[in-house]
């Protein structure tokens, strides 16, 4: 492992290093680094040892929900991927029950300070955001709570050119640069508040919302709770689950584009929705070879764009697919994976194994809509908007918080502008699932420039169209998920070939033809964003058609910059000019598989991370006849553990499902506070500088 | 509609009912159990901390919780589950005379039922919970014999027993009725069917009184509130459970234990009570407990807490049970009022229900009877509950 020290989207200053230890030994850290990042940047991925059975422990989240990645710091149990790492710092794998530090005296003890405010937004993200901005450009009194060291939520891990619409919600701009943006008006409004690094920990019945705010105790009082706290991902049983290496789609975004840590050598993704795709997209910018990806559906769930560009990347996809182990000792060495049936059950016989150090999980994400619930149980008046509300895409979110923010302008009597029809319209249109996918229509113009859209899917998406300084390429204004049409046989005016339009598409789905110079070998202008130390001019390419088919071997003409897409120009014979969409990155043997299946043996299905339980002993117990949630908790510890239910209780749902129980035979345990763990020093508001 | 005939329904699988039935059913009683929860102990004894401790002052509660204790501790040789027992006893600590003497007071009545129970001065008893503040320190008792242990565990391995022991067990089922018939009951009508049997027990914890109007009776039962939490598992280092009886701002006592496991439980005595069937969680309870908390016992400040609850407490007039048969309508019996303790009394009083039943009562079973009978003038409150 180590930094990425050039990114082709992502700056970072690496500046000031500093050290500190772990386990006695010394490591480098950057300012800013979590100590979790900082672990991995020097090939550390484990952590600790569990108690119950000394399984490595690292991270698996990498964003604060799960609790596996425990270590002391300086003496104190914290989560390493959220604490920041300092000059110094003593850091301590957690091997075993850690030891409570003995203490003779607590200093003074304050009241926790009441802070009553118009609306508590719980998220700082796309969602967070909008609502902060439409709520306090109208004066209305906003306290934004988030617990990440800066806003933006998701954003920030966000390198690609986002879908959706120009005009709603800066569709054609990087994810990273809509949340600087956002931030940026959001810091610009008095009347918006901003506490980072602090933590929701409760809706209590009193009305009152307990927050973390770095090391204090705070209780604000909101008139109006807006959970904006976006989604966590699901989980996945399968042997070796918890292994070092197994990690949700997050944490490699986090590790790679955050912390710009090569957090794999080679990566295996499970998982063919959109966050699968995107994750496999940026590991492949970060450097990261991406072995495969398994979709268990017949078809990726992703976007059909995403799905491509991965694919001609280099990246096998096998859909139909599932992973059946992880497999090594104290991290990953290789996955096992298996073609399933129309059941999704594993095909005996078409075992695969791959070696790999890293398993990236993305098969879904679940709302974090806990306090929402604890709110509408007692009274709190409160909404949701983004993925706490819907799980969607982040350009929807952006427009729910925006809608939202509107609708709490007006509960609480600050406006009486109504949330337009155009804004539900399109807030719906931003959620909507990719359509299906047809052939695509290419141009039969062979005399002048014109676009290709390796496009075929109805998706929410317009900035082809914003760019074109000739306004040659349209789409249906009132459904942007229509697909884009080349004007030039209706208007007669030509393309300029400026490329634009090839530079902003978030899929990398758009190719100009230019047939001007040479009709015979005209030149293509494919996008590629894996930065210029990659790909230089008079580099030979194997050139791929849409899905990632090779189709010519040629020499790169030109290399063009347009922010940090590089618009590579190459000399195509005319027959298959116009099916050029990119050029191959990843060489194909990094797909190959091991000679043989690997198979891991042992029952270490985990389904419970923080108390280790396994999938056997919980079927065990629904065989047994368990039905209600809270009996399997009683007697198998799961859910019971840091985390508080945070990952094994869709698990556990899915288990059910899978051994045939009916919903309605099944009782939900019941989820309470806290959110996260806090010292019992912080409620008590000991001042730790009086000491 | 089913109907079913039983020796005896059991309303409520809670503290006090699956070791009533445990007890039943092991004597030969063929026992129905009807609960409206979806599993048992999920009223109130999965809120239950885990304590069982003898030192009480009072002799019915004593004697009922030394058989609690030694069904307990002797669980896992007899059964095989592991239930977490830990003999830590228990210590109540006093940083002024005004504790000192009360508890002084109570040792007297404690020595006097040969409990296990000693005073020992801040020197002694830092030696047993070194984590102790020791400036401000008097001393406490520490009664070694006393002890906890996962109540989840506990309850459902008792459930457990009680199954292969033959008791019937129905959950989801509320109780909408109950059958009298020529001052006698007959059984109980459910949301789901009626059972039949000549016996019925009430219980129902915190909803005593519920199962009481179906009878259009009145039973002197309310429920109180205790907030309780438990933190993060750390390495061991406290062995008794720790009782600080000082009043303070919002508590009238509180309490903590390390469970086998690791973590600390923590609870307190809310002071004024937190009266109703409330079990929502509020933000005054973690800053109040937490201040306590770290003031008694410095190291806690580093330890985060994980979760928080709370429990109902179903109080009586005088702070003891109310158990006995009723005097208005045969073969109904109350196992009722249990303040807080159903889950430390229930294994003992479950055997006591079960000889009760049939009619079986030794001499001294009679005298704790006769302390918690149900038709007691309720005087003085017990010292400490």
């Amino acid at each position: 492992m180590a930094r990425i020290e050039q990114h082709p989207i992502v700056r970072r200053d690496w500046k000031d290093p500093f050290t500190f230890t772990f386990a006695g030994r010394p490591v480098t850290a950057y300012p800013g680094d979590m100590i979790s990042s900082a672990l991995f940047a020097a090939g550390l991925r484990v952590f600790g040892h569990h108690p119950k059975d000394g399984a490595p422990q690292g991270i698996y989240c990498a964003n604060g929900q799960c609790a596996q990645c425990l270590v002391l710091a300086d003496g104190l149990p914290v989560k390493a991927c959220m604490t920041a790492v300092q000059p110094g710092m003593s850091v301590e794998p957690v091997d075993g029950l850690p030891t409570l530090p003995s203490r003779r005296e607590v200093g003074v003890m304050r009241e926790a300070e009441v802070r009553p405010v118009a609306v508590l937004i719980l998220g700082g993200g796309p969602a967070g955001l909008s609502a902060a901005i439409e709520l306090g450009s109208r004066g209305i009194d906003v306290l934004v709570v988030d617990d990440k060291d800066r806003l933006g939520g998701k954003l920030v891990l966000q390198t690609h050119r986002f879908f959706g619409s120009t005009q709603a919600v800066f569709a054609g701009t990087r994810g990273i640069d809509i949340g600087a943006r956002l931030e940026k008006r959001v810091r610009e409004l008095a009347a918006v508040e901003v506490w980072l690094e602090s933590t929701a920990l409760a809706v209590f019945s009193d009305r009152v919302v307990g927050v973390l705010r770095k090391d204090r105790y705070v209780l604000v009082r909101p008139q109006m709770l807006l959970v904006a706290t976006g989604a966590r991902e699901k989980s996945l049983v399968f042997q070796g689950n918890t292994l070092p290496g197994v990690y949700g789609a997050g944490a490699i975004q986090t590790l790679v584009n955050r912390d710009l840590v090569k957090a794999a050598d080679r990566l295996f993704i499970v998982g063919g929705g959109n966050v699968g795709l995107i994750a496999g997209y940026h590991a492949l910018q970060a450097g990261i070879d991406v072995v495969g990806l398994v979709e268990a559906l017949p078809e990726c769930g992703g976007y059909k764009v995403h799905k491509d560009k991965l694919a001609r990347m280099g990246v096998p996809i096998y859909t139909s697919h599932t992973i059946l182990s992880a497999n090594g000792v104290d991290g990953v060495e290789s996955v096992t994976v298996a073609e399933v049936d129309a059941k999704f059950r594993p095909i005996p016989g078409t075992e695969t194994s791959f070696a790999c150090d890293t398993v990236l999980i993305a098969v879904g994400l679940d709302p974090v809509d806990e306090f929402l619930r604890a709110a509408k149980e007692y009274d709190v008046p409160a909404v949701a908007a983004g993925d706490a509300e819907e799980i969607a895409e982040a350009s929807a979110a952006i427009f729910s918080g925006k809608i939202r923010g509107l609708e709490i302008a007006r509960s609480l009597g600050k406006t009486t502008d109504e949330v337009p029809e155009e804004w539900r319209t399109m807030g719906e249109i931003l959620k909507s699932r990719p359509g299906p996918s047809t052939s695509e229509t290419v141009p039969s113009d062979e005399d002048s420039v014109i676009p290709v859209f390796h496009c075929s899917q109805e998706i929410p998406c317009n900035p082809c169209t914003s760019v074109c300084p000739q306004k040659l390429i349209a789409i249906d204004e009132a459904d942007i998920r229509r697909l884009p049409q080349f004007l030039g046989a209706v208007t007669g005016r030509e393309c300029v070939g400026c490329d634009s339009c090839v530079a902003i598409c978030p899929g990398l789905a758009i190719t100009l033809v230019d047939f001007r110079k040479d009709r015979e070998e005209p030149m293509v202008t494919i996008p590629f964003e894996f930065g210029e130390s990659r790909l230089h001019a008079g580099d030979r390419v194997t050139v791929l058609d849409t899905v990632g088919e090779p189709i010519a071997a040629v020499a790169v003409e030109a290399v063009r910059r347009s922010d940090r897409t590089l618009l590579v120009k190459v000399r195509l014979p005319r027959t298959v000019a116009k099916r050029a969409a990119g050029v191959r990155m990843q060489e194909s043997w990094v797909g190959d598989p091991l000679p043989q299946a690997v198979e891991r043996l042992g029952d270490d299905a985990i389904v419970c991370r923080c108390e280790r339980i396994t999938a056997g002993e919980i079927r065990a117990r629904i065989r047994a006849g368990l039905r209600d949630m809270n009996e399997i908790k009683t007697v198998t510890r799961a859910g019971m553990g840091a985390c508080g239910g945070k990952t094994c209780t869709a698990l556990i749902a899915r288990l059910f499902r899978e051994e045939g129980v009916p919903a309605s035979e099944i009782t939900e345990n019941i989820r309470r506070p806290l959110f996260i763990e806090v010292p019992l020093g912080v409620f008590a508001g000991v001042e730790e500088e009086a000491l | 509609m089913t109907r079913e005939a039983y020796d005896v329904i059991i309303i409520g699988a809670g503290s006090v009912g699956v070791p009533g039935a445990w007890a039943m059913a092991r004597d030969g009683l063929s026992v129905l159990v009807i609960d409206r929860f979806a599993s048992p102990g999920q009223g109130s004894n999965k809120t239950a901390i885990g304590g069982i401790r003898a030192t009480h002052s009072d002799p019915a509660k004593i004697r009922l919780c030394l058989r609690s204790l030694e069904i307990a501790r002797t669980w896992q040789e007899a059964h095989g589950d592991d239930i977490e027992w830990t003999t830590g006893g228990y210590s109540f600590v006093a940083y002024s005379s005004r504790e000192e003497n009360t508890l002084k007071d109570l040792l007297v009545i404690q020595e006097q039922h040969g409990l296990d129970i000693d005073w020992h001065e801040p020197r002694e008893l830092l030696g047993i919970i070194p984590a102790l503040r020791r400036d401000g320190l008097h001393g406490g008792t520490f009664s070694p014999g006393d002890g906890h242990c996962s109540p989840l565990l506990f309850g459902h391995a008792m459930y457990e027993q009680a199954k292969a022991a033959g008791a019937r067990f129905r959950f989801g089922e509320t109780i909408t009725g109950i059958d009298v018939v020529s001052g006698r009951v007959r059984g109980v009508v459910t949301d789901k069917g009626i059972y039949d049997a000549p016996i019925i027990v009430n219980a129902a914890g915190p909803w005593a009184s519920e199962v009481g109007h179906l009878l259009g009776m009145e039973h002197p039962v309310r429920p109180d509130s205790h907030e309780g939490g438990i933190t993060e598992p750390v390495a061991h280092f406290l062995g008794p459970m720790v009782v600080d009886i000082r009043p303070a701002p919002g508590s009238a006592n509180y309490y903590f234990f390390q469970l086998a496991t690791g973590q600390i439980v923590f609870c307190v005595t809310p002071s004024p009570s937190l009266w109703g069937f409330d079990r929502r969680e509020t933000s005054a309870f973690l800053p109040m407990v937490a201040k306590r908390m770290v003031d008694l016992m410095p190291c806690l400040t580093n330890l985060r807490v994980r979760r928080t609850w709370r429990g109902l407490y179903p109080m009586t007039p005088d702070g003891s049970p109310l158990v006995g048969w009723s005097r208005e309508v045969s073969g109904y019996l109350m196992a009722i009022g249990m303040c807080g303790q159903g889950f430390m009394l229930g294994p003992g009083l479950g055997e006591l229900l079960s000889r009760v039943v049939r009619a079986e009562a030794k001499p001294e079973d009679e005298e704790i009877l006769s302390i918690l009978s149900p038709h007691r003038a309720f005087a003085g409150q017990e010292a400490l509950k």
